[in-house]
């Protein structure tokens, strides 16, 4: 997929603009359906505009009759060129919806197709998988269904060696997966989880990151918590994802990025991450953060994001567990390296995609919460000015900034002191010029930690007209009490 | 963002941290009308926090799949032949010819030379088809295996495994690898450097014959072929698995050759040989 897409892009006939425009709608419509809770689903996986766009043969509407001479000549043709071109004609003619139609309503014409996906002559079956990848990635329910005989045939050829012929099943049962969970019912008993399990030891990039792809579909099924991913867990997958997430030259950045969010919406369903820690999860996922942040410095345009969202999303939730506690001695949670390369990312991120701002902060917090250890780093590593530069970004952000500042200033006077002076106090004011109220009362309660740990904070706080950005809150009910207190606190000490 | 220029090489640097700055609370922070105390956040699947990121991912992999399932665009190559005793497939594309290679010789059974999609599925079938150790087992204990890779269920019989497959793996009640044995004959080795063909008629052998001209060391060569004769099923058989019987499938068309009875002059039976192979079963006719 990764390297199809770095080399072939097909240039598209529409301007920049219209490409912007039409990539807003996508958007648009993707959170539409996430908030629907409708992301895992078919027609969300073909961009059609896109596909009219960049017609490169033009798919033919064919009828009945045209399809069974190709599946009769495919069968019984005496040529092999023959039997091959009336199925590549067969495949185009598969694009278009009309002809999908047609086709599953034929009788026979799925049976004969799978005769030709099980037969011994190597290049029918690979058409005839085509055929059958076209079908399952329709729109229409009837014809993805219509492949469903198929499937205890493509997860046989999984353990097979023909790594173009893997992939394209690999593609075929992620669009089947995504289809409904009547179809999963079915793959689930028929051993999907094994097959993946044996196929992720193929050392073919292209067939990994497939199935990184399938399995990552898999488990974001609703129903995956429950009835998907304790069986993943018991499988010998979790250990596979780790070491292919290992960094080090091995690394592939595509199958990576499959295996991050695979692991990604293991971990958020909270099912067993403690097994997760025993494996060596966090370990694995630290040093791959080190190493995201070496790549965003050499490489440009990489989307590096793309692997970097996952991997934050991991090991922030890993560190609310329990056995990270207990892990917690090893290296790697200690290692000052970890901040740097956080905020190494933190800037990456600021620059290539600020919607991901939170998440990286989110993982800042967790890593300062409840370690004095991390909290100095930020201090001796000089990372509180470059902190600051966020507040401007957006009220989450901010919430997030003054929350980890927060973080280090509750842990007493020793971290307060190396807060003062600086430009945090004038970054404070700012803030309480906000009218967010939660941006606010986060500042506020920086205020008070301030005042309590360090001599003189109240003093410059009313020098520099703290007062009057105060007095603009006493109204708000959810800040009123915090904004007396604070008031009484500065003028009486 | 102005990152220290020390960072990046402190990234570069040994792992590591400062000592930390030690820890001292006063109990008056965070109190009423306070309220902060550091929490370790954490986030469950739906929740929308993950929003821009999910919306990213779709976005990625929907740009990405449009480029799936074409054929993509393969180097050619001068033409060339599989190398593979008996295959006279050619190529032009490197890739083509892997899957051609994966798909007919990868997992090929040495005693019959059919050809399995995988590692597993050949050793199944050795196993319960040319092992006879296997049948004398079979005879006291739970010896057929299930076919789904991970399911260790083991059945008395294949029409056991069978049902277990389709009731338990919602297989389909027709999946080729499961297809019973054609009664056409047994293939089994009592000692595996030699090949018993039973069904193997006189006719047979002279149709070899014919095929190829009196050349020293032919005999073997035809010899091959015409076990190979065998080794290309149709369609509908492409790979058995389980040994049982019932009806044979009928012979592909077009596959009979016309057979003359004349013997090469470098052909010996040596002495007292008889001609064709001793078999205690009756043989059966070609269909």
């Amino acid at each position: 997929m990764w390297s199809r897409q770095r080399g072939g892009l097909k240039p598209l006939r529409c301007g920049v603009e219209q490409l912007r425009c039409r990539r807003r709608e996508r958007e648009a419509a993707l959170r539409k359906a996430r908030r629907e809770q409708q992301l895992v689903s078919k027609r969300l996986l073909r961009d059609e505009a896109l596909e009219e766009a960049e017609e490169g043969c033009v798919a033919m509407i064919f009828g009945e009759a045209e399809i069974q001479q190709f599946l009769r000549l495919a069968q019984r043709g005496t040529e092999e060129k023959e039997r091959e071109g009336a199925l590549v004609s067969l495949r185009r003619g598969l694009q278009c919806p009309e002809t999908q139609q047609t086709f599953i309503r034929l009788e026979g014409s799925i049976r004969t197709l799978v005769g030709l996906l099980t037969s011994n002559q190597a290049l029918l079956q690979l058409e005839a998988a085509r055929c059958l990848h076209e079908l399952s990635h329709s729109e229409q329910s009837a014809v993805v269904e219509a492949c469903l005989p198929a499937t205890s045939y493509l997860l046989t050829y999984l353990s097979g060696h023909s790594s173009d012929f893997i992939e394209l099943c690999l593609y075929t049962l992620g669009n089947l997966i995504v289809e409904s969970e009547a179809v999963r019912r079915q793959l689930l008993p028929q051993g999907i989880v094994p097959a993946l399990a044996a196929c992720i030891q193929s050392p073919h990039l292209t067939v990994l990151e497939a199935l990184g792809y399938a399995l990552s579909q898999l488990l974001q099924a609703k129903e995956a918590p429950e009835k998907i991913i304790p069986s993943v867990l018991g499988s010998t997958l979790p250990q596979h994802m780790l070491q292919l997430l290992q960094p080090g030259p091995k690394l592939n950045l595509g199958v990576a990025v499959e295996f991050a969010w695979c692991l990604h919406y293991i971990i958020c369903s909270q099912v067993n991450n403690a097994l997760l820690i025993t494996q060596g999860a966090l370990s694995t996922l630290g040093l791959l953060l080190l190493d995201l942040a070496g790549a965003v410095q050499r490489t440009e345009d990489a989307g590096l994001e793309l692997l970097a969202c996952p991997v934050l999303r991991c090991l922030s939730n890993l560190l609310t567990e329990a056995a990270a506690e207990a892990v917690g001695g090893q290296l790697q949670l200690r290692d000052e390296r970890v901040v740097a390369a956080l905020f190494i990312l933190l800037q990456f991120l600021l620059q290539k995609q600020p919607s991901l701002l939170p998440e990286g902060l989110w993982l800042l917090n967790n890593l300062t919460a409840n370690s004095p250890s991390f909290c100095t780093s930020l201090l001796s590593l000089d990372l509180i000015e470059p902190l600051l530069h966020l507040l401007s970004v957006s009220n989450v952000v901010s919430v997030l900034v003054l929350t980890v500042l927060c973080n280090v200033a509750e842990k007493g006077p020793a971290y307060c002191q190396r807060l003062w002076p600086g430009p945090l106090l004038s970054s404070l004011l700012d803030t309480l010029a906000f009218s967010d109220t939660e941006v606010v009362g986060q500042s506020l309660e920086l205020l008070q930690l301030l005042f309590l740990y360090q001599p003189g904070a109240a003093q410059a706080f009313l020098q520099q007209s703290g007062l009057q950005a105060l007095q603009r809150h006493e109204e708000v009910a959810q800040l009123q009490d915090r904004v007396h207190a604070l008031q009484q606190t500065a003028l009486h000490g | 963002m102005q990152l220290p220029p020390a960072l990046h090489a402190r990234l570069a640097g040994a792992p590591g941290s400062a000592e930390p700055l030690p820890v001292e609370r006063d109990p008056a922070a965070g109190t009423t009308p306070f309220s902060f105390a550091p929490r370790l956040v954490r986030f469950p699947r739906e929740h929308d926090f993950f929003e821009d990121g999910d919306v990213q991912r779709h976005l990625y992999l929907q740009d990405v799949l449009t480029q799936v399932g074409g054929a993509p665009e393969r180097p050619r190559v001068p033409e060339f032949t599989c190398q593979v005793a008996g295959c006279c497939q050619v190529f032009d594309a490197l890739e083509d010819y892997e899957h051609h290679y994966h798909a007919l010789h990868r997992n090929v059974c040495s005693f019959c030379k059919r050809a399995f999609p995988s590692g597993h599925l050949l050793d199944t079938h050795i196993l319960e088809w040319h092992d006879s150790l296997f049948q004398i087992l079979a005879e006291r204990q739970d010896m057929y295996q299930c076919l789904v890779e991970g399911c260790t269920e083991k059945f008395r019989t294949s029409r056991d495994r069978k049902e277990h497959l389709v009731m338990r793996h919602l297989y389909p009640a027709d999946f080729r690898f499961d297809k019973p044995r054609r009664s056409r004959g047994q293939d089994f080795a009592v000692d595996s450097r030699i090949i018993w063909r039973t069904d193997f008629s006189m006719g047979d052998f002279y149709k070899a014959l014919s095929i190829s001209p009196a050349v020293p060391g032919a005999a073997e060569q035809v010899l091959a072929e015409a076990l190979g004769d065998d080794r290309a099923p149709s369609e509908g058989d492409a790979m058995e698995v389980c040994s049982e019987h019932v009806e044979p499938s009928p012979e592909p068309a077009g596959e009979r050759r016309a057979y003359s009875h004349r013997i090469p002059s470098t052909i010996c039976f040596g002495q007292g040989a008889s001609r064709g192979f001793k078999s205690a079963k009756k043989r059966n006719k070609h269909q």
